[in-house]
């Protein structure tokens, strides 16, 4: 289609812009997580994520030093307010200029920068835009500095320390932990039960054969939720109760379906020649299933396997049915969705630090196996 | 004993389970009771294969069975009972659902989902296949879209609890509301009623990816001959695209938009995070969370509403796949 | 190194569609037997039940002697080229062809032996330890039957193994086959194709199927002088025989008859006395039609209605007789320029000219009538 003779380059023009768009709409939001979870709480309240390579505009609190010199009556303290070590744990890198200051935490920003503040008494600061001070008072300080506010551009400020909180402080590692041990069995297990399964479906002769495909392909959308109750009493029951077992095996069976009906799919698409060779050259069933389908059907393998994993990874529902509701059983979605959001709802950065160690695993996943991916979407849904 | 190691034994116990079930059993089959040899080799033979296609089958039937097939008639025998399961009450339950404000906002909110969603992910999706076919950059556009599918509901959530936040500085379109007008800050997650759409908007930004992804695989298994026919017939571009091309992957478009709107009458995590079925957002499946492990019959009896709901999907799915088997 | 033999063979589908019935045929230790017929016609569904691939659902099969109607495939010892040549995509070339040996668990060294043994004859040393996707579609059908060959089968079965390869490589495959043939006189090979050209060929018996019956079974030769039927007939031969109806004249050992219009054909195909007066079709193949020039006897007198030249010879097709009919067709040697529209006047020797009666030969007027249904394109 791209060498037709006269086509409009407008159109295409618009299709560009359209398209771009688009994807813009879909990526900003993580991006702005992304971003939001590498930058420093202070910043993070005071500007957006989108201006996080800006400098921002922190409010700050310091004292002035003590050492005053006498001037006629009146004790004189010089210095420069980023030099006291409070004014320094706001600022990443070297402050830019102060804006304005003030003595009150109520009105920070009360007197513009180089002008002079009337404390009373006789009683004067000035707070000059570099950063430098003169207090000038009327008794001695003693060993208390005046207590200043004041406004000063920050330089960007990108850090691991909600990583580092989440992981540490949060429970999160143990959580990561755990959403692996659910995933991993869980993808794995169903996998080969169901390759057995799909050949026999795709391959062998036996009565009830259609009837068997059409009942999974409606249990295909049976709602998992009809599935909670009654297996989780059936859990408890047979002593397996809310615990990783228990788990295992209900991701296995509300897995099953599609890895059944995905495997089959792609086996009965197998040249049939094939198999049919296999069995001239002398296989038995379960040879031409270990030898020739299982490496042939690989791909669908991956595809399921991707499915399985991302679906058992992300999955909220079933962890918080059939594991224990104790802290150190909970997978990652539970302790954001329970714990962070609840407890930590107004600290954007640790929460984001969290959203994403939870996505980072299937995002690299989905990047690096995309193909199989798409494959086994399309297996799945189109003929 | 540690979960991690728990779960390495679970594998090696598990996979190795399968293959010596799988072995031994088609072992036993062949050597010991029918095997193939001896005087009646053709029957035994005949007879090994009878049998054989029940051993593949069986551990897979034996989970769904007990997972998926069973659970729909515990439930709804359940459903029938009172909340701690010693009386039977009937439809007891059901009747104290339908008397239920709540239920009844959680069904209506669950059908706008249900047609919500698909409308917009559906439409989403063909736009963004039959755009990013044609474009150079179509591939990145692509997989930047489809990018969601991989992220968790309760992610997704929180990336758009930042877009939805209050605090012009953390939230876009308060920021964008305010830059650009002025405007004061809203709260879009408590807006009555149109609350909902922004929480479906969600889910929209998940599935689009899911329906770009099969609609541009089949946009590209049109025969390029009808596109070209179409044009030296005079077609402008939206008429092929609704005249030639739409007609030829509408069955794929049904299939797309079932299993979108399944997923829609299924999903619980982005309400849950979201807001907790609080403000008005109440869907089924979260409606039905609150009486988990308190309430096991009404509990049961909202799955199996949804189950209905689903039920008529079910019954075309299956309908659709004998026909393909004949 | 074989010899089968098939008893009234069938195959019904669910017990009411008939694939194939009636099917008796003997094939002999060291024959090349090939199977051909219009699509449909069953032969490869054949061919698939002396595989052991599909259950013969009446009748007997034979391997040696031993009915081997439940004989699953692998014990029947035959081995077969598909048409895809199902190679296993993901093994070697050395793998594939050592499969079917490591599954019958033989000592390492023999199978080394067998499958270098072949890969010799097939030239395909060099590329043992090739994947599939990495050879040409020769290559692969070179693989296919040296899969065949390290098994040491008692019959080789091929299923249009040729029809995947382009023009040019098939036939330089097709004389390979027949080297390979030769090579091993012992082997017996069955055959199927839908190209009659391979089929003359390589054959030395050709069974021609058609309607889920046997039309004819005889060498190459036979089935192009002496068809059994109008079917083979046309089968056989490119263009078809030409089919012209007609009224017995004068019988004996030299027939003649009289066309509708006015022409008069001799054969030496004997008849009776009381085939006087009969309607019957004379078949001429149209490589075997002279023109003539004057008032003498003809056999068939036309307007050319098309021509075409190809060169060594030049076809020539007359303007149908009525609605419906198939035209005459005659193949003349040479180039004939400027044909077109006219009158031509053709004949022909009276040992090429056949004599159908109800679609059977009179040649065969003794052998049971087929019942063939299928038409022949």
């Amino acid at each position: 289609m791209e060498n037709i003779a006269g086509k409009k380059p407008a159109l295409s023009w618009a299709k560009n812009v359209a398209m771009a768009t688009m994807v813009l709409i879909w990526v900003i939001p993580t991006l702005g997580l992304l971003v939001s979870s590498f930058r420093d709480r202070d910043q993070i309240s005071a500007t957006g994520w989108w201006q996080a390579m800006l400098p921002v505009e922190l409010t700050a609190r310091a004292r002035t030093g003590t050492e005053a010199t006498p001037e006629g009556g009146l004790y004189r303290v010089e210095g420069v307010i980023f030099d006291d070590e409070e004014a320094q744990s706001y600022f990443s890198g070297t402050p830019g200029d102060i804006s304005a200051f003030g003595i009150r935490g109520a009105e920070p920003t009360a007197y513009p920068a180089g002008t002079t503040a009337d404390l009373g008494d006789g009683e004067t600061l000035t707070v000059n835009a570099d950063g430098s001070y003169v207090w000038i008072t009327p008794e001695e300080p003693g060993n208390r500095g005046q207590r200043v506010y004041f406004a000063a551009e920050s330089p960007p400020k990108l850090t691991l320390d909600n990583y580092r909180t989440v992981l540490s402080g949060d429970n999160m590692g143990r959580a990561f932990l755990n959403t692996l041990t659910v995933a991993i069995p869980a993808t794995i297990i169903p996998i080969l039960v169901a390759a057995f399964a799909a050949y026999s479906l795709a391959w062998m002769e036996f009565p009830i054969r259609g009837l068997l495909i059409a009942g999974i392909v409606g249990l295909l959308v049976v709602p998992i939720q009809l599935a909670l109750v009654p297996v989780l009493n059936l859990h408890n029951e047979i002593g397996v109760g809310q615990s990783f077992v228990g788990i295992w095996l209900a991701h296995t069976g509300f897995g099953m379906p599609l890895a059944v009906y995905l495997l089959r799919n792609y086996m009965a698409g197998l040249p049939r020649d094939i198999i049919e060779c296999a069995r001239v050259d002398g296989a038995t069933d379960f040879q031409i299933f270990t030898k020739i389908i299982l490496p042939l059907s690989l791909p669908a393998l991956a595809s399921f396997a991707i499915f399985q994993f991302l679906w058992t990874w992300n999955d909220l529902l079933v962890a918080k049915v059939f594991l224990p509701s104790a802290d150190e059983a909970k997978v990652m979605t539970v302790k954001i969705a329970d714990d962070l959001l609840g407890s930590r709802g107004g600290d954007w950065g640790i929460l984001a630090a969290a959203a994403f160690v939870s996505i980072a695993v299937p995002l690299g996943v989905f990047f690096s196996l995309q193909r199989f991916l798409v494959r086994g979407l399309l297996a799945g849904s189109v003929k | 004993m540690n979960p991690l190691i728990q779960g390495l034994a679970t594998i090696i116990l598990g996979v190795g389970g399968c293959i010596g079930y799988f072995y031994a059993s088609n072992l036993l089959l062949d050597k010991v009771l029918y095997p193939a040899k001896g005087p009646n080799i053709a029957s035994n033979i005949r007879r090994a294969n009878i049998i054989r296609p029940w051993l593949f089958i069986f551990p897979a039937l034996l989970v769904l069975t007990v997972y998926l097939a069973y659970p729909v008639v515990g439930s709804a025998y359940r459903s029938l009972f009172n909340r701690s399961g010693d009386e039977f009450i009937a439809l007891g339950n059901y009747v104290a659902l339908l008397e239920s404000p709540e239920f009844r906002r959680s069904f209506l909110n669950n059908a706008l989902w249900a047609i919500f969603v698909p409308v917009m992910s559906v439409t989403a999706g063909l736009i963004a296949a039959q755009l990013s076919d044609t474009l150079k950059w179509g591939n990145i556009a692509k997989s930047l879209i489809f990018m969601p599918m991989a992220i968790s509901f309760v992610g997704a959530s929180l990336i758009w609890k930042f877009v939805y936040a209050v605090d012009s500085d953390i939230g876009l379109i308060n920021a964008v509301l305010a830059g650009l007008f002025g405007a004061g800050p809203i709260d879009v997650i408590q807006i009555p009623f149109w609350n909902n759409f922004f929480l479906m908007f969600i889910l929209v930004w998940i599935q689009t990816g899911f329906a770009m992804v099969i609609l541009s695989a089949a946009l590209r298994g049109i025969p390029e001959e009808t596109i070209e026919a179409a044009i030296l017939d005079g077609a402008n571009p939206f008429q092929i695209f609704f005249r030639i091309k739409m007609p030829q992957i509408f069955s794929t478009i049904v299939v797309v938009w079932t299993t979108i709107t399944v997923a829609s009458l299924k999903i619980f995590d982005i309400v849950y995070a979201m807001t907790g079925g609080n403000f008005g957002t109440e869907i089924l499946p979260s409606y039905m969370m609150s009486f988990m492990f308190r309430d096991d019959g009404r509990a049961t009896s909202v799955a199996l509403v949804i189950m209905i709901i689903v039920l008529p999907v079910m019954i075309s799915n299956i309908r659709q796949a004998q026909k393909e088997l004949r | 190194m074989a010899n089968l033999s098939l008893k009234n063979v069938e195959k019904t589908y669910g017990g009411a569609v008939t694939v194939l019935e009636d099917i008796d045929l003997e094939i002999e230790t060291g024959e090349l037997i090939v199977f051909v017929g219009p699509s449909g016609c069953g032969k490869s569904t054949l061919l698939r039940m002396i595989a052991g691939l599909e259950r013969i659902t009446g009748g007997e099969l034979e391997i040696d002697g031993t009915v081997v109607n439940d004989v699953p495939p692998a014990q029947r010892g035959i081995a077969m080229v598909f048409q895809s040549y199902a190679l296993y995509p993901h093994m070697s070339v050395r793998d594939n062809m050592s499969f079917a040996l490591k599954i019958a668990k033989m000592p390492k060294a023999e199978i080394d032996e067998r499958v270098n043994r072949a890969a010799k004859i097939l030239q395909l040393d060099a590329y043992l330890d090739r994947l599939p996707k990495a050879l040409s579609g020769g290559q692969r059908q070179r693989v296919a039957i040296g899969r065949s060959i390290v098994r040491d089968p008692k019959v080789y079965l091929f299923d249009e193994p040729l029809s995947n390869l382009d023009a040019s490589l098939r036939v330089a495959t097709r004389i390979e086959i027949a080297q390979l043939k030769e090579s091993m006189p012992d082997s017996t090979m069955i055959y199927v194709t839908h190209d009659q050209v391979e089929a003359m060929t390589l054959a030395s018996r050709i069974v021609v199927l058609a309607g889920g019956g046997i039309a004819q079974v005889g060498t190459p030769l036979e089935l192009y002088e002496k068809p059994e039927n109008e079917f083979v007939a046309q089968f056989i031969g490119s263009p078809a025989m030409n089919l012209i109806t007609g009224e017995v004249i004068q019988t004996g050992a030299e027939t003649h008859v009289r066309t509708k219009d006015g022409g008069e054909a001799i054969s030496t195909v004997p008849t009776l006395p009381e085939d006087l007066g009969k309607t019957v079709n004379i078949g001429v193949r149209p490589e075997d039609l002279v023109a003539i020039s004057g008032d003498g006897p003809f056999l068939y007198h036309g307007k050319v209605n098309i021509t075409e030249a190809l060169g060594e010879v030049t076809i020539l097709y007359f303007h149908p007789d009525a609605e419906g009919t198939d035209p005459v067709i005659a193949k003349l040697p040479g180039i004939h320029k400027s044909m077109r529209g006219v009158d031509v006047k053709l004949t022909a020797d009276p040992d090429k000219v056949h004599i159908f009666e109800d679609g059977q030969s009179l040649l065969y007027r003794d052998r049971p009538r087929k019942r063939i249904t299928a038409g022949v394109h």
